[in-house]
């Protein structure tokens, strides 16, 4: 536990176990571009006497120890180790003699918002290159200190070696004359060429394993200060909603309480803001949310009080069913889709979702001498700050705000209402304060995955050639939780999984449609690509086997044409995560590699048992290139278990092997759950679930026999936290269609619907030439394997 | 005041007899490796032993506590065969879970210290890792009984 006793600046970071600050000598633009600044410009609070500190992300202090300052949230990803592992081979450093510290949110470390799996791209050469300045510096005073030439002298494992007599200086006793030396020009700098990296690349424990295993790393809900009081707050069921009146009498009367204040609702859109409630502060968590168990409350529900999920999803699929914006467009299709042979037609629905971060939203934030100090588990500390400045009307340079351990992210924690919760309750009480997220609390109030419906429809000419597809999206766009009005997805939701559709079919037609918003919707695992590959790689599928094909080879077939789709030529405004497509093209070559990769693999095309099936999904997302084979078993009750999958990831240069392996495993079951539990409904305005007994998560039952492959790749490295996540759910439907016959277009996956699936076996598949079906009725057997 | 033995060492906490162990442990106590994930005894970050065996910190109260021996995260020995494989097998992620697993499964080895694979499982149904660290959890209860047989 931390317990902070003063709250200077100085102390403050002290406590929270950082040492000092440093001199701050580059600066780090937010496109990751290093460049040189005036070293003044950096901050020297809290420098510590004695260390090497040239630059924000690396001291050395005159024991030898080596302390990377990490800017980017840990949350189960592994970003501390990585980041020590890349800045140690370039550095040269010994592992055991390196420690980590957490950055505050401040713009001198760069972009700090940690999501859309981008820190090993933004980051890889930044500290590459703050490693090699200190490693320089070391180098150059050992030479100035031997008056040796600094070509003779070299880093190696934590000393300095002259080379041609070698004689050693351990870092440590070269910290007092490199702190005299000028920061070496990053443009001048030399990198490691490495012929071999004793860390990236290679197994690493995490660096805070130990404490990890023993429970003691501070995570946002662990953190206690002296004097600090825990509130609960009861927000109005509906979003939009607030209180008319409350009575907290009986609240009062629950022993440790002491105090019931009204947090003032935000009207919609609320954006980071609190949505507003009755919050009870006690003397610890338990006490705060008993109280709130007797407050009674009248609510002005607002304008939400009738949203229905059910409703909503009806009107949603009536909006999929008539024409909506056109966003790409190639051919004619709808002449293609009048001479097809067969047609095909789907309807896609995707259920609101919820984060369920296993730690609950929680801060603590202290108001003390007109200064704020906030601890919470952020995602996003720099934003965290503006948004706090913003709302309490505060200065940016009054506010500190220190992440702490995420028990989970996701998206949740990029988005700030708790921090805002806590430091309006700090400010207007004037002291210290946590606020506890209850689970109820989490799964009633998130930022929701948007509810979904998506229409396809296809042609196949005689011979079984897609050459129709028309995909419509709708679903409420994300920006509606910040600016009214808001009806439409944008080009960058839209460029999740939608846009950049792969398969070469020559009419074609993608549309967006519109829909109200009525919830608070917000950034999740995988992105948009979620709802959009489980559409689009299901319904490849549907085509395969409508035209009775292998579904891989299918895919193979129509991943034709130029193998980089230049979506501009194509007059697409398509995003691509915020990065150059010339620099990362949307590569139809790696997709074929990474199926190939998974089919190999997975023995596609061998025989399987009777009630079994294998279905697969190719996917690009966050700049990087996912496939997933699933073998699927269909009980005769309509069960289903998963014997196997297979998921290949080509994430460019791997960095940290093992952490990308975990994520790999956590995708898989990420994937799962999204695919069979993950089902959020809204009645009245009102969310019907509030805890895991009722939003139901994976476990360890359902866990199946996992391969993951990493494609080896000298590319730049892009995500590894969001990418498989999406090929899940596509890849376990068409592996159930293959193994029953029955198309899964509905999430979650409603196994009772699988009972009495005639058992799998060799099948006739749909003829190519069969009259045109609307829907295709399932074929009743497995995908034959060409 | 109710008297409780924690990790060995005797405490006496002036708090609601009604509070869950949960809320004593982490708030009043101070030992914050056991985990709040769902306080209805569904997702197991929670699990400490009471009298020896694995129980939801959040279902029980801290009367129903009292005159116990409690076992926290805090008092389980880095030596401990399923702590060393957890290590061993990088089992953490984000780690939120990892004291409840790991309390979980150093209740259930003891019990059943030859299990089948499928015992595994079902003793870790109730624990939660929202990071689907499954796998790994599996096999690293696995390893631990191996190398104790
Ligand atoms: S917090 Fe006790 S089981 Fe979840
Ligand atoms: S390691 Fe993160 S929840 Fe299990």
């Amino acid at each position: 536990m931390i317990r902070i006793v003063n709250l200077s600046r100085r102390k403050f970071l002290k406590s929270m176990g950082v040492g000092s600050g440093l001199v701050l000598g580059v600066y780090f633009s937010p496109d990751g571009d290093a460049a040189t600044d005036d070293i003044s410009k950096g901050s020297t609070a809290g420098a510590e006497p004695g260390q090497l500190a040239p630059n924000v992300f690396i001291t050395v202090d005159p024991a030898g120890t080596v302390i990377l300052t990490v800017c980017r949230s840990e949350m189960g990803q592994g970003i501390r180790t990585t980041f020590a592992m890349i800045m140690a081979d370039e550095l040269d450093a010994s592992w055991p003699k390196i420690a980590v510290r957490q950055a505050d949110g401040d713009p001198r470390y760069g972009d700090q918002n940690t999501d859309g799996s981008r820190s090993i791209l933004i980051y890889e050469k930044v500290l590459r290159i703050a490693a090699a300045s200190v490693r320089q510096m070391l180098e150059a005073a050992a030479a100035q200190t031997w008056k040796a030439l600094i070509a003779d002298c070299r880093a190696v494992d934590h000393e300095v070696i002259h080379v041609p007599t070698a004689r050693v200086l351990p870092f440590g006793q070269l910290v007092k004359a490199a702190s005299t030396l000028p920061v070496p020009n990053p443009d001048k700098l030399r990198l490691q060429d490495f012929s071999s990296r004793r860390y990236v690349g290679h197994t690493m424990p995490s660096i805070d394993l130990g404490a990890m295993l023993h429970g003691k790393t501070p995570f946002g809900a662990d953190i206690a200060l002296p004097g600090m009081k825990y509130a609960s707050i009861e927000r109005c069921p509906v979003y939009g909603g607030k209180a008319k009146s409350f009575d907290a009498s009986g609240a009062m009367n629950v022993r440790g309480v002491e105090k019931v204040i009204e947090i003032p609702a935000t009207p919609p859109p609320t954006g980071h803001l609190p949505l507003g409630g009755i919050a009870v502060i006690a003397s610890n968590s338990w006490a705060a949310i008993e109280g709130r168990k007797k407050l009674q409350i009248e609510w002005d529900l607002g304008p939400n009080a009738n949203h229905d999920s059910g409703t909503y999803r009806a009107e949603m699929e009536t909006t999929s069913h008539r024409t909506g914006r056109i966003v790409r467009t190639l051919g004619n299709f709808e002449s293609a889709l009048a001479g097809a042979a067969v047609r095909l037609t789907g309807d896609y629905f995707v259920p609101y979702q919820a984060h369920a971060t296993l730690e609950p939203p929680v801060a603590i934030a202290v108001y003390e001498g007109g200064k704020l100090a906030v601890l919470a588990p952020t995602q996003s500390p720099q934003i965290a700050r503006q948004v706090l400045a913003q709302y309490l009307e505060l200065k940016e340079a009054d506010i500190t705000v220190r992440p702490t351990f995420l028990g989970n992210g996701f998206g949740r924690k990029s988005m700030h209402d708790y921090i805002c919760e806590a430091g309006w309750l700090a400010k207007a009480l004037g002291g210290r304060i946590k606020v506890v997220w209850t689970r109820e609390d989490d799964i009633r109030h998130d930022y929701y995955q948007p509810m979904s419906l998506q229409r396809l429809d296809g042609g196949l000419d005689k011979n079984g050639v897609p050459i129709a597809w028309r995909h419509r999206t709708v679903f409420p766009s994300l920006n509606s939780t910040f600016h009214a009005d808001q009806t439409s997805p944008d080009a960058a939701q839209l460029s999740q999984g939608f846009l950049d559709m792969p398969y070469a079919i020559p009419n074609l037609r993608l549309e967006a449609g519109v829909a109200q918003p009525h919830v608070r919707l917000g950034p999740h695992r995988g992105g948009l690509s979620m709802a959009h590959a489980f559409a689009s790689c299901s319904f490849i599928d549907e085509m395969a086997a409508a035209a009775g094909k292998d579904p891989a080879n299918y895919l193979f077939t129509y991943y034709a044409g130029p193998k980089k789709i230049d979506l501009k030529a194509l007059g697409v405004d398509y995003t691509n995560y915020g990065y150059s497509i010339d620099e990362f093209p949307l590569d139809v070559g790696r997709l074929q590699n990474v199926l190939q990769f998974a089919m190999d693999r997975a023995a596609w095309g061998d025989p399987l048992l009777p009630r079994q099936g294998r279905g697969l999904a190719v996917h690009r997302s966050f700049l990087s290139y996912a496939a997933a084979i699933i073998v699927v078993t269909v009980a005769e009750d309509g069960q289903i278990s998963i014997p196997r999958i297979d998921l290949v990831l080509d994430c460019g240069q791997i960095i940290n092997p093992d952490r990308i392996k975990a994520l790999m495993e956590d995708s898989i079951m990420y994937g799962l759950g999204f695919a069979l539990y993950g089902n959020l409904t809204i009645k009245n305005g009102a969310v019907e679930q509030s805890n895991f007994d009722n939003y139901q998560l994976a476990r360890a039952g359902i866990t199946p026999e996992m391969h993951v492959h990493l494609v080896p790749s000298g590319q730049s490295p892009t995500g590894a936290g969001d990418p498989a996540v999406p090929v899940i759910a596509p890849a376990l439907c068409n592996a159930i269609f293959a193994a029953t016959g029955k198309r899964i277009r509905t999430l979650p996956i409603d196994t009772g619907q699988l009972k009495d699936s005639p058992a799998a076996g060799p099948a006739a598949p749909a003829a190519p030439n069969a009259p045109a079906a609307i829907p295709i009725t399932p074929t009743g057997g497995a995908a034959p394997k060409n | 005041m109710s008297a409780l033995n924690i990790n060995g060492k005797d405490h006496s906490v002036d708090a609601d007899p009604a509070m869950p162990l949960l809320w004593v442990l982490r708030d009043i106590l101070g030992l914050t490796g056991t985990k709040y994930g769902c306080g209805i005894g569904e997702c197991g970050a929670c699990t400490v032993h009471v009298a020896g065996k694995a129980v939801r910190a959040c279902k029980v109260t801290l009367a129903e506590a009292s005159g116990h021996d409690v076992t926290t995260i805090e008092g389980i020995a880095d030596s401990h065969p399923i702590v060393h494989a957890f290590a061993q097998l990088n089992v953490p992620a984000c780690g939120f879970c990892t004291p409840g697993q790991i309390m979980q499964a150093v209740a259930f080895v003891k019990q059943k210290p030859d299990p089948e694979d499928d015992d595994i499982v079902q003793a870790m149904q109730g624990n939660i890792c929202r990071c689907g660290a499954y796998v790994r959890i599996v096999a690293a209860i696995r390893q631990a009984v191996g190398a104790d047989r």
